[in-house]
């Protein structure tokens, strides 16, 4: 039997969480086919505590592939890696995050080594019997959950949507082996070139990051009221989400935009304000933990998803729960 | 310039019903149009053809219904189309429909572009585009939210990505996939509807595309849906109403308590 691989993902030179979550969902896996599990590390510089890391919170192996021209990530180079080592290893089955390099290189990957790829799956088993990775997702703007197999082919290639599970936690305690794999330049060889990166100097916290995410739609009424939204996601360490309405008004950029035709997200918490719940809003943050909406409308088709819902005028809620909390943090914090 | 689209006729899903005996979609009644994220596709690809010559070629795998997006979209100003359209492309996943279009892309020939939408609304993987790249073994850029520029067989692009955007250069021919922000697509015109009338739209097979049977429809799919079903969407939300000080108070204190508890602040 094959082992059950993770992509370790690298962002700005710091291994990122959704890494941990996938080791989570894949020491699952494996227990239950009896296997290994094994994350891959693709990157320049690959600190060894970030090796270390992955195998306390679940990794029997690590292969690490270390190379300048790793540095950031291009599609091309990363992929013929890849689909050498899964040539060498034929692991059984292979996870990556469903962020943006997850979704641009796992589809990649699948042409080449000819195996099915499911996408941002919120659930994954092993089927009874067979042994098949049964992944569910969610379809058709969430309306649907599909599960599919890979049946006939290996790996078994799947992404996964960030948040949908906790990261594994470390033990200190737990030992794995280090594959160092070296790579000949003509592996490299690629027809893109990496630029540069621009941070988004408006987002504290990035929305895919974020535990918790404060979104405002069209009903705030004026763009100087989002100053309300901005000031409770910072006070919660949270990010500022809109609905498409307010992208469109120009109150606040496109990258903020959750939904359909924006982002999607599954923080912990999610808090919608004046946002009525329209299908393609829901969409995109329909799998959050929690939902909180606020809004006057007593019949908003947001209320349907949330877990407590407020009807009232949002103009009265907002300052009075901004007062609270900063109250709250000043005494906790004495 | 010559730019290939690809783009799908989905079903219309703002006010998708499920039929909650069998969990699938009710179909009847529901309208196809061009997947809404593939009008930005089209858009910036006009755009581009306006702003430096060329041609733009609308591409669909799909029913012979799906002919309609494809003039819909020489309506919006592309230039051509071609459906792909046969029983035995039916039933592929994102893999064999990559395989298919890739082919597609191939005979047409001479391109210097594909511009890809970000996902499709029903299926809702976004593999395609990627997917098509890696057949015709050529650069990508997803979630491209800009051109900067486009000179001597090179384009440079801008991507949105967690926590901002990066900047890339690809060498042409190159697959892009696009998000809104890139365009902000027009309608069709009167003129270009009676134009598109008048366009004839090839319709290919596996033959045509000399594409080998083995790789498409069902046949060529490594995945299988087993199970389709209806989420649960309702959660047992609590609901307060407030409507004076004293529910006010009583609202913010069950937020604070709601928000104390779940241990989010
Ligand atoms: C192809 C397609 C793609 C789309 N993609 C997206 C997408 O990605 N993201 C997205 O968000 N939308 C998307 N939409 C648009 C979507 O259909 C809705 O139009 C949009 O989500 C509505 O935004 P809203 O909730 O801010 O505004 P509205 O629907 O206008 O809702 C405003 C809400 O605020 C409430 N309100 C007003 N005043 C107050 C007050 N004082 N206090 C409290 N509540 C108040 C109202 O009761 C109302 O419920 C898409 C549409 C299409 C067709
Ligand atoms: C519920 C459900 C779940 C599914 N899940 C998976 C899965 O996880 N993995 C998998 O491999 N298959 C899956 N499929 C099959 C998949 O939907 C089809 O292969 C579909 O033809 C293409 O995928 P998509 O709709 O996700 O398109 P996307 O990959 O989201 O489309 C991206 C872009 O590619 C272009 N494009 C896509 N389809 C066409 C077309 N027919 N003609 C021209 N251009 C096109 C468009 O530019 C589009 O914007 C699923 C199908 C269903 C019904």
């Amino acid at each position: 039997m094959g082992e059950v691989w993770t992509l370790a993902e690298f962002s700005h030179g710091k291994l990122s969480s959704v890494s941990y979550e996938l080791l989570n969902r894949g020491k699952n896996l494996a227990e239950k086919l009896n296997t290994a599990l094994a994350s891959v590390v693709l990157g320049y510089n690959v600190k060894r505590e970030y090796i270390d890391e992955l195998i306390a919170r679940g990794a029997d192996k690590v292969y690490v592939v270390d190379d300048k021209n790793l540095e950031n990530f291009l599609v091309e180079p990363y992929a013929k890696v890849l689909i050498a080592l899964i040539k060498e290893y034929n692991p059984e089955i292979f996870l990556a995050a469903a962020t943006t390099t997850g979704r641009t290189l796992m589809p990649y990957v699948a042409v080449k080594v000819r195996t099915g790829l499911t996408a941002d799956c919120t659930v994954l088993d092993i089927e009874e019997g067979t042994g098949n990775l049964l992944q569910t997702r969610p379809a058709i703007g969430g309306n649907i959950l599909a599960t599919i197999k890979t049946p006939n082919t290996r790996p078994q290639m799947a992404t996964v949507r960030p948040h949908s599970t906790k990261p594994a936690l470390p033990d200190r305690n737990r030992t794995g082996e280090v594959i160092y794999k070296k790579f000949d330049e003509d592996v490299f060889l690629s027809k893109s070139k990496y630029l540069r990166f621009i941070k988004d100097e408006s987002q504290q916290v990035s929305l895919q990051d974020a535990k918790i995410i404060v979104s405002g739609g069209r009903g705030l009424g004026r763009p100087e009221n989002f100053k309300m939204i901005d000031e409770l996601a910072e006070l919660l360490g949270g990010a500022v989400g809109a609905s498409r309405e307010v992208v469109d008004r120009g109150w606040k950029p496109y990258p903020h935009q959750i939904g359909l035709s924006g982002k999607t997200v599954s923080p912990a918490l999610y808090i919608a304000v004046g946002i009525s719940g329209a299908i393609q809003h829901i969409a995109g943050m329909q799998t959050s933990e929690n939902i909180l909406a606020i809004n006057k409308d007593p019949d908003a088709q947001i209320f349907k998803i949330a877990n407590l819902g407020i009807v009232g005028d949002l103009n009265e809620i907002l300052p009075l729960l901004i007062e609270k909390i900063k109250a709250y943090k000043k005494k906790e914090a004495v | 310039m010559k730019i290939v689209v690809p783009i799908k006729q989905v079903p219309e899903t703002s006010n998708v019903k499920m039929d909650p005996k069998t969990g699938t979609m009710v179909r009847e009644g529901v309208e196809s149009i061009i997947n809404p994220l593939d009008l930005y596709a089209i858009e910036e690809a006009i755009r581009l053809k306006e702003k430096s010559g060329g041609q733009v070629i609308v591409i669909s795998m799909g029913p012979e219904k799906a002919l309609e997006a494809i003039k819909e979209a020489i309506a919006m100003g592309c230039d051509d189309g071609v459906l792909l359209s046969d029983k035995k492309f039916a039933g592929s996943d994102t893999w064999a429909t990559s395989c298919v279009l890739a082919h597609a892309i191939k005979k047409i020939g001479d391109f210097d572009l594909v511009i890809c939408g970000e996902r499709a609304t029903d299926g809702d993987t976004g593999q395609v585009g990627p997917g098509i790249a890696s057949f015709l073994d050529l650069p990508l850029s997803t979630f491209t939210s800009e051109i900067i520029s486009i000179d001597e067989g090179k384009i440079q692009v801008r991507r949105l990505v967690e926590g901002g955007y990066e900047e890339l250069e690809l060498k042409l021919p190159a697959v892009l996939t696009v998000v809104k922000e890139i365009s902000d697509p027009r309608l069709p015109t009167l003129r270009g509807k009676l134009r598109a009338k008048g366009v004839e739209i090839p319709v290919w097979g596996p033959q045509d595309i000399g594409v080998d049977e083995e790789n498409i429809g069902l046949k060529g799919s490594p995945t299988r849906v087993v199970k389709i079903f209806t989420p649960k969407v309702t959660r047992e939300g609590e609901m307060i109403t407030v409507n004076d000080e004293k529910s006010l108070e009583e609202a913010v204190d069950k937020i604070m308590e709601f928000l104390i508890k779940k241990e989010l602040i």
